[in-house]
């Protein structure tokens, strides 16, 4: 299994999580982001998500094996989803199994920290009011405002 | 659009100028031949582009230097460039323009070919004057080629009667005037006095610019998926760097996002701004990114 996919059904963390069972594991720790019901201030009531796939898989796995290869951990891996998402419906999970605990807590957060920067996928919200917009996209389009990579608002699942 | 024959580009520049008593490919309104000037556009949007000849003029100083194709029937007008174009290059479809069309545009151009119907026999403007098609700045398909040989055949001379009888798709001229023509000594004066006094910024192409169109796939992902109205195209482009491409997308659609804010893939890589772009590219621009 690749260790960065993509999902059009709800998310299963109990059987990706057993993919990372390895003897000698210490332990796991995983992440999940949930779909809440505001965003700067705004009522939420659903989310979008859409990816550029054929890219955010080969990027979404070179970060999996940054944090092995950075932290000694032993597995991990990341599951993402796509299309229309309610509130309290998982959007992303995180899992990485490793010897000593500290090393798993800070893989686990190095890939979403890293997956929320670097890879290509892209959330709009819908209000209450019936607005929607393109996360990290609307504000930033306009004038004087062409920083967005360098200082992202805040996110969703922070 | 992938199926679509390539874009060949035709300077009409036969015709004896009878009226001008001057040869009009030779007369100058932005700094250069007019013939040069009409070459200089078109090669920013077709595949390959050629100067339309009678068999007489082939060493003539202005035409002499520039990829010629020679009319087979000369003496009978423009329609035997047109046909000895679609004789030469057969798989091709050809942008024919005539060359004494001092306010022709790039953007008049890039319009017809961005609208262009290869599935009917020819894609031509309006004319702003009669409504009726404008042979001289048209897309003549291959498949017109049969039917234009078989009209010549029968005597007629006409491109413009043949495009009305054909299955021409006709698009409305984005600039009125682009195609106005310049035919006597007065008209020269006075059109002369016109270019001088509106800025020509548009018009005018620099010979440095001379570059050859590249068939370019580009998808398009979230808010620049809505902006386009679509989730990729296929265009020609002599855009050279992705930076180059997303300024002239950035005319095409409605795009808020700077080049600043974005990221850039090329076959599905990550991607440098300055990278040459190669025929066959797929281009991905890539808006800030929200996963988690």
């Amino acid at each position: 299994m690749n260790s960065f996919t993509f999902s059009t059904t709800t998310l299963t963390p109990e059987s990706y999580r057993q993919a990372l069972a390895d003897p000698a594991a210490g332990g796991y720790a995983s992440f999940e982001g949930w779909v809440r019901n505001h965003n700067e201030g705004q009522a939420v009531t659903r989310l979008e998500y859409e990816a550029f796939e054929a890219l955010a898989n080969k990027e979404g796995e070179r970060i999996v094996n940054e944090a092995i290869a950075r932290f000694g951990i032993l597995k991990a891996a990341c599951v993402h989803r796509i299309g229309s998402l309610a509130i309290g419906d998982l959007a992303v999970w995180v899992g990485v199994s490793s010897r000593h605990r500290a090393e798993a807590f800070a893989a686990c957060r190095y890939i979403i920290d890293e997956g929320k920067h670097r890879v290509p996928i892209w959330k709009k919200d819908h209000s209450v009011s019936g607005d929607s917009g393109w996360v990290n996209c609307e504000r930033c389009a306009q004038p004087g405002h062409d920083h967005a990579h360098e200082h992202p608002h805040a996110h969703q699942h922070d | 659009m992938s199926a679509e024959a390539p874009l060949f580009g035709l300077v009409l520049a036969g015709g004896a100028s009878t009226r001008m008593q001057r040869d009009k490919a030779a007369i100058e309104y932005h700094g250069q031949s007019q013939l040069q000037w009409t070459f200089h556009l078109l090669s920013h949007v077709c595949a390959a582009t050629f100067v339309s000849v009678r068999p007489d003029q082939r060493e003539e100083p202005t035409r002499a230097g520039l990829p010629q194709i020679v009319d087979r029937l000369p003496g009978i007008g423009p329609i035997a460039g047109i046909s000895a174009a679609l004789q030469a290059h057969p798989k091709a479809a050809w942008l024919v323009v005539a060359c004494d069309l001092p306010f022709l545009n790039e953007q008049t151009l890039r319009h017809l070919v961005a609208h262009r119907d290869a599935r009917k026999l020819a894609t031509a403007y309006r004319s702003s004057h009669d409504g009726l098609p404008e042979p001289l700045c048209a897309i003549w398909e291959p498949a017109s080629r049969e039917p234009l040989l078989a009209h010549v055949a029968a005597g007629k001379q006409c491109p413009r009667k043949f495009l009305i009888n054909a299955d021409t798709a006709l698009l409305d001229l984005p600039d009125a005037r682009a195609l106005d023509n310049v035919n006597t000594a007065d008209e020269y004066r006075s059109t002369l006095a016109q270019i001088g006094a509106t800025s020509s910024a548009d018009a005018a192409v620099p010979a440095h610019r001379v570059a050859k169109a590249r068939t370019l796939r580009i998808q398009y992902y979230a808010i620049l998926r809505e902006q386009a109205g679509r989730s990729e195209e296929t265009l020609d482009s002599t855009a050279a760097t992705p930076a180059e491409l997303y300024d002239e997308l950035r005319k095409r659609h409605p795009f808020q996002l700077a080049a600043t804010q974005l990221k850039v893939a090329l076959n599905s890589e990550f991607s440098d701004w300055h990278t040459p772009l190669r025929h066959g590219d797929t281009v991905v621009f890539i808006p800030p990114v929200a996963g988690g």
